[in-house]
């Protein structure tokens, strides 16, 4: 099942094509896409649905949790999706042989941060469907719509902060890295039960995770925001994602 | 003359205090097969990275046809295989194709590259699946899918079988017939003797030698003696004409000789007794093993 007809001599878009190889290289590695798109829901089965936490007021665990578990999935393809395959890449030869290649500059960043954005948005549908149809959350358009975008464009500086760690890490270290970051900051960040169930310290540090201000947002989006402004978050974390792109472009130039 | 399709010129490199290149002058033309051939470490790969555009040298220039290898549009003109070229696992062999293909202007269709490559049989398996022979020709097919003018192949038959090895020269020839001109490295020199218009000898990061099989075998006319004889290795090692002598565990005098008449006639007048005279033309291995250490 060869795509192309004999003969044709055409010119292909690179750009695509990388798109596609991408997304369909993570789809194929089971190890990244199965903890990826199944724990978020896995944790929410669980944590919102099968322990009544309930609600209290306008606290409806069901709610929150979507966005908190929403958010904790939407930084893995980002994490992992970068500072895994980047890794790997870097170190098998196969970055080196596409820019010896005429690979169109930054076709294969690109092709990796679109594979991220599209895993985003697939945890986002999984949550919301599993939310909607489970976990009797009800919300208006543009509330899924804001989350949707949470998710899509907040998967990006994770990405830049992956690179970075693929860059840098070897093909061995890097999803150890990349799991030591992860784990530990989607629980600082209260994504993964309530900050205000966690210890007072903790709450008072969780602002110096991009986790928390990616969590604040999706909580906002969903109508369990608290009183902070969305932009300040936002603007943290574009601080964050421009902070490591920036490193992640020095460490390119040298590798 | 065929124009000319890539030049290092007086390129210079080094890793820390580690000097790789010192000066290295290469010159390839179209329809021309130039083997660089080296030990480990002579810098073969550096020189390779430097022409692909992968690494800057400290000093020199590099010319890929009328540019330089940072340009793409140059770059769309060679294919490259390299001796780290690994390849995602799970993506299949007319995937593989598929892409590279896309980063050319005017691609051969997957199937096209496939046959040139002999993968015609494999399109369909994932990469991790294939032989590490199989893989190697994979990765020659990645390399001609953008129909390049300029081959540049690192090491291209480490890890193939005798009769893999032939079946990819045979390709390789073809291509060359076709106008393709071919840099290719090994360390292996029957490699060098199959495929050559040209070898250039690296060692220690210099180019030591540059010429035909023919011209380089022949060089400086230099040939081995070897003889029984009671004379001293130093006395002889003096003598004009003798460029090195070496007495081996059997007793065997050898020398190499660039007046092989005259050293052998003085070593029949000093030595009456001298017996087991052989002279003959170096080969090209001993050639390649003398320049290789006279550069150490």
């Amino acid at each position: 099942m060869t795509t192309l007809s004999p003969g044709a001599a055409a010119p292909r878009n690179p750009w695509l094509r990388e798109v596609r190889y991408e997304f369909l290289r993570l789809l194929r590695t089971p190890g990244f896409a199965l903890p990826t798109l199944l724990f978020p829901p896995m944790f929410y089965v669980l944590f919102a649905l099968l322990l009544p936490m309930g609600r209290s007021g306008n606290w409806q665990a069901a709610h929150y949790l979507l966005a908190t578990y929403t958010v904790f999935g939407v930084m893995a393809p980002g994490l992992f999706g970068f500072g895994a395959t980047v890794a790997v890449e870097r170190e098998q030869g196969w970055l080196r042989l596409k820019r010896a290649a005429p690979m169109p500059a930054g076709a294969w960043l690109l092709a990796k941060a679109a594979m991220a954005v599209a895993f985003a948005l697939l945890v986002f549908a999984i949550m919301a469907a599993l939310a909607a149809g489970a976990g009797g959350v009800r919300l208006p358009a543009s509330a899924w719509l804001a989350l949707a975008a949470v998710a899509g464009l907040g998967v990006l500086p994770f990405c830049a902060a992956g690179l970075w760690i693929g860059l840098v890490a070897s093909a061995q270290a890097a999803p150890a890295i990349v799991n030591l970051v992860y784990l530990p900051m989607a629980f600082l960040s209260g994504l993964w039960f309530p900050l205000m169930l966690l210890p007072a310290p903790v709450q008072a540090m969780a602002p110096l995770w991009p986790a928390y201000h990616l969590g604040q947002l999706a909580l906002a989006a969903v109508g369990q925001g608290s009183a902070s402004a969305p932009a300040l978050h936002a603007l943290a974390l574009f601080a964050f994602g421009a902070a490591f792109a920036a490193l992640a472009a020095r460490a390119l130039r040298r590798a | 003359m065929q124009p000319v399709l890539a030049a290092l010129r007086g390129i210079h490199k080094r890793y820390g205090d580690t000097v790789a290149l010192a000066g290295v002058d290469l010159e390839l033309r179209r329809g021309e097969l130039l083997v660089l051939l080296g030990g480990n470490g002579a810098g073969k790969t550096t020189a390779i990275a430097i022409l692909l555009g992968l690494l800057r040298a400290d000093a020199g220039s590099v010319a890929l046809f009328d540019g330089t290898p940072v340009q793409r549009a140059m770059r769309a003109r060679v294919g490259a295989m390299l001796q780290t070229g690994g390849v995602p696992d799970t993506l299949r062999v007319a995937e593989l194709l598929d892409l590279f293909g896309s980063y050319y202007p005017a691609p051969m269709p997957v199937a096209e590259a496939a046959d040139l490559a002999g993968i015609g049989d494999l399109l369909q398996r994932p990469y991790r699946t294939l032989s590490g022979g199989q893989q190697r020709r994979v990765q020659f097919g990645l390399a001609v899918v953008g129909r390049p003018e300029l081959l540049v192949l690192d090491e291209p038959t480490v890890g193939l079988d005798i009769e893999a090895r032939h079946g990819f020269w045979e390709r390789l020839r073809a291509l060359v017939r076709a106008g393709t001109g071919v840099l290719l490295t090994t360390h292996w020199l029957e490699e060098a003797q199959a495929l050559a218009d040209r070898v250039a000898v690296l060692a220690r990061g210099r180019v030591v030698a540059q010429d035909s099989l023919a011209g380089l075998q022949a060089a400086d006319g230099l040939r081995r003696i070897a003889c029984r004889t009671a004379l001293a290795p130093a006395r002889v090692a003096a003598w004009p004409g003798v460029v090195a002598v070496e007495r081996g565990d059997d007793g065997l005098l050898t020398l190499q000789a660039a007046d092989a008449e005259a050293v052998v006639r003085r070593l029949l007048e000093r030595d009456p007794d001298l017996s087991d005279l052989e002279v003959r033309r170096t080969g090209l291995a001993e050639r390649f093993l003398e320049l290789t250490t006279e550069a150490a």
